[in-house]
């Protein structure tokens, strides 16, 4: 906008432009402020109208906000469910399956990072799979598998599915972080006179931890968050925040499922703040600087 | 000057005996024999792919040889991983970790070994004055610049006391200027050290500048394996004498009296390699330009180029093209006469002495292309 104002007074550092130009201009910033509103709105809007949801008695159309406001609804949500249990069982079963994914996925990033072998590229697309088909059409069918197992209803059962989520995540990034660290810094190490072994955790992981931490918290935020597999095989015994969710929309106003979905962000948005702290913070980033 | 060469004396500082090595169905380096005596600062020469940094890995534990032995200071390490070779890299890209600081780059290598705290920061700070880098103990190494990240590299290699100090191309991330310096300072440390080196290069100046012994390389073998004078007077094969300095060559046998050209007249020869050949090759410090005609062959002066202390002339001779360095300045068109002190004669490639001749002149002196150490 403040080009508009140059008409006239041409500046040696500017040229000016023609009126077409100008025109031109002020229609693109026009587009672009547009844009950037619609997905603040996009983004942003369903969350403002959830916020107050939680809080509202009642709300009918057209009013822009609730007439009544209450704190009826956390109360029987943090009171009335058992929240504090879901909460506990969510971080546990995202963590060990978490963990377990580090165990499997990790060796095979690295394998797919420093080496290459015979169908290598298929294997990596392959592990794609598992993202292709419809979640519930997939869950469904390894219920089958899982009732023959006897791991239906079971922590296990909720584990192996979690788990599973994660394997695309694990491997791909950890891969491409074990393939960016240099073959002559790791070499350097073996020449200074390390083992395998202690140049692999001082140097090789050290140099790859900033993916493998994207990628571990990545994939504990998918667990945390996982519902459909976790609701199909955990239910009714092993009850996650995000299974909770479903029964709360069933049987509740939508209001107590509007608190419900605020405590869930929670945890959500505190991992994803320290996440940006230590590994988009820069300081990792400096040391990447080298050739 | 030289340190001690003599083998039957001194256990060699490093022995590489019929060292192969095939990457991908192709024959990098074959059969090479090198013997590189303590102390000594041996560059390993050639174009790119010749088999120099393979060769050069091979004697680090980065690639095991398909046959032939690897002996350092008379014991066997030919299957010896890196981390049990007494050989310590400058790698060309420095290859200094992101994440420690130089002091802890330096260090890295006596943290292994569990030597004591405090003789660690005894250790690293000698390597540190040894590089002159004292100010920059706690820089990470992306702060610092390429000519220190380099010193630190050598710091890192010298902390660990090696027998034998490898560095892959040190020089050829530096800019012109600084090679010069640097390579200055690693020459001066490395005597002071008295280390056995093996320096790979591509760049012929930076080979005979720093080097006792330099090995030509071409195609996986060693061309010729000389002193840089030696190498320059008398270079064994056509390749060696193409790829050191300048040469002017003459694809003809010698005539009576000296060089045929392309018109058939002769251009005056005092001295000849060898009789019997196919290539005639001219240091162009060996063509003498007499502003008077008719001390030699005629000749026309194309260009002139200076070249700081002396001129490089290009002239046309008998419809030959000919380089020549000399201290006198002719101009263009001028017509002179040109004769030869010595030339070289090869057949196939390779260097023909009759026993009979006179050495070829001393090149150290005169208007030499190289400067003198």
């Amino acid at each position: 906008m403040s080009a508009s104002t140059n008409v006239g007074t041409p500046s040696v550092a500017a040229p000016r432009r023609g009126t077409a130009g100008m025109i031109r201009l002020a229609v693109g910033k026009l587009a672009v402020g547009i844009v950037a509103i619609l997905l603040l709105v996009f983004i942003l809007g369903p969350m403002v109208w959830m916020g107050l949801d939680a809080f509202a008695r009642r709300w009918k159309s057209p009013s822009l906000l609730p007439q009544t406001w209450t704190m009826h609804w956390w109360h029987t949500v943090l009171g009335g469910t058992q929240l504090g249990h879901s909460l506990r069982l969510s971080f546990e079963f995202a963590l060990v399956a978490t963990l377990a994914s580090c165990v499997i996925c990790l060796p095979a990033a690295y394998a797919f990072g420093r080496s290459t072998f015979l169908g290598r590229k298929t294997i990596l697309l392959g592990l794609f799979a598992t993202n292709a088909f419809p979640k519930m059409g997939l869950f469904t069918s390894i219920a089958t598998l899982f009732y023959a197992m006897h791991l239906m209803t079971t922590a296990l059962g909720v584990i192996i599915i979690q788990l599973l989520g994660t394997v695309v995540t694990m491997t791909w990034i950890p891969a491409a972080a074990f393939a960016a660290v240099s073959p002559s810094l790791i070499e350097a190490a073996r020449d200074a006179g390390g083992g395998p072994i202690r140049v692999f955790f001082q140097i090789t992981m050290r140099l790859a931890a900033p993916g493998i931490i994207v990628a571990v918290i990545l994939s504990f935020l998918a667990c945390f968050d996982e519902a459909q597999g976790t609701y199909l095989v955990g239910s009714p015994k092993y009850v996650t925040m995000p299974t909770q969710m479903y029964s709360l929309v069933e049987n509740y106003p939508d209001q107590a499922a509007a608190v419900f979905a605020l405590v869930l962000t929670v945890p959500s948005v505190l991992l994803l703040l320290a996440v940006r702290r230590h590994v988009m913070g820069g300081h990792l980033a400096e040391g990447f600087q080298l050739k | 000057m030289t340190p001690v060469r003599s083998d039957a004396e001194t256990t060699p500082g490093l022995e590489l005996a019929g060292i192969s090595k095939v990457l991908g169905g192709r024959v990098i380096v074959e059969k090479m024999e090198l013997t590189v005596a303590p102390g000594e600062l041996i560059c390993l020469l050639g174009p790119s792919g010749c088999g120099k940094t393979t060769t050069l890995r091979m004697i680090g534990g980065f690639l095991s040889p398909e046959s032939g032995s690897v002996r350092i200071g008379g014991k066997d390490y030919t299957t010896s991983p890196p981390e049990k070779r007494p050989t310590a890299m400058v790698f060309q890209n420095y290859a200094l970790w992101p994440h420690m600081s130089v002091a802890g780059n330096i260090g890295f290598g006596l943290k292994v070994r569990k030597m004591k705290r405090t003789q660690i920061r005894e250790r690293v700070d000698w390597a540190l004055d040894l590089v002159k880098l004292g100010h920059h103990r706690d820089s990470m190494p992306a702060r610092i610049s390429g000519g220190e990240q380099q010193r630190v590299a050598l710091a890192r290699a010298l902390v660990l006391e090696p027998q034998v100090l490898l560095m892959d191309e040190p020089l050829s991330n530096l800019d012109a200027k600084l090679r010069i310096q640097v390579r200055e300072d690693i020459r001066a440390i490395q005597r002071r050290l008295g280390i056995t080196t093996v320096l790979v290069t591509h760049d012929q100046d930076e080979a005979l500048s720093v080097a006792d012994r330099i090995a030509v390389m071409n195609d996986g073998r060693i061309e010729q394996n000389a002193s840089p004078a030696t190498l320059y007077a008398r270079p064994r094969t056509a390749f060696v004498a193409g790829f050191i300095g300048a040469m002017n060559t003459i694809e003809a046998a010698p005539v009576a009296g000296g060089a045929p050209l392309a018109d058939g007249s002769v251009l005056p020869v005092e001295h000849f390699s060898s009789h019997d050949g196919d290539t005639i090759g001219i240091r162009p410090e060996e063509i003498i330009i007499d502003t008077a005609t008719g001390h030699g062959a005629a000749a026309t002066v194309d260009r002139t180029i200076p070249r700081g202390h002396y001129r490089e002339v290009v002239l046309k001779a008998g419809g030959t093209t000919l380089r020549a360095f000399t201290d006198a300045s002719p101009e263009p068109d001028d017509r002179v006469s040109v004769r030869v002190r010595t030339a070289l004669v090869y057949r196939d490639g390779a260097l023909q002495t009759d026993s009979a001749q006179p050495a070829p002149s001393d090149v150290t002196t005169g208007s030499t292309a190289r400067p003198e150490r």
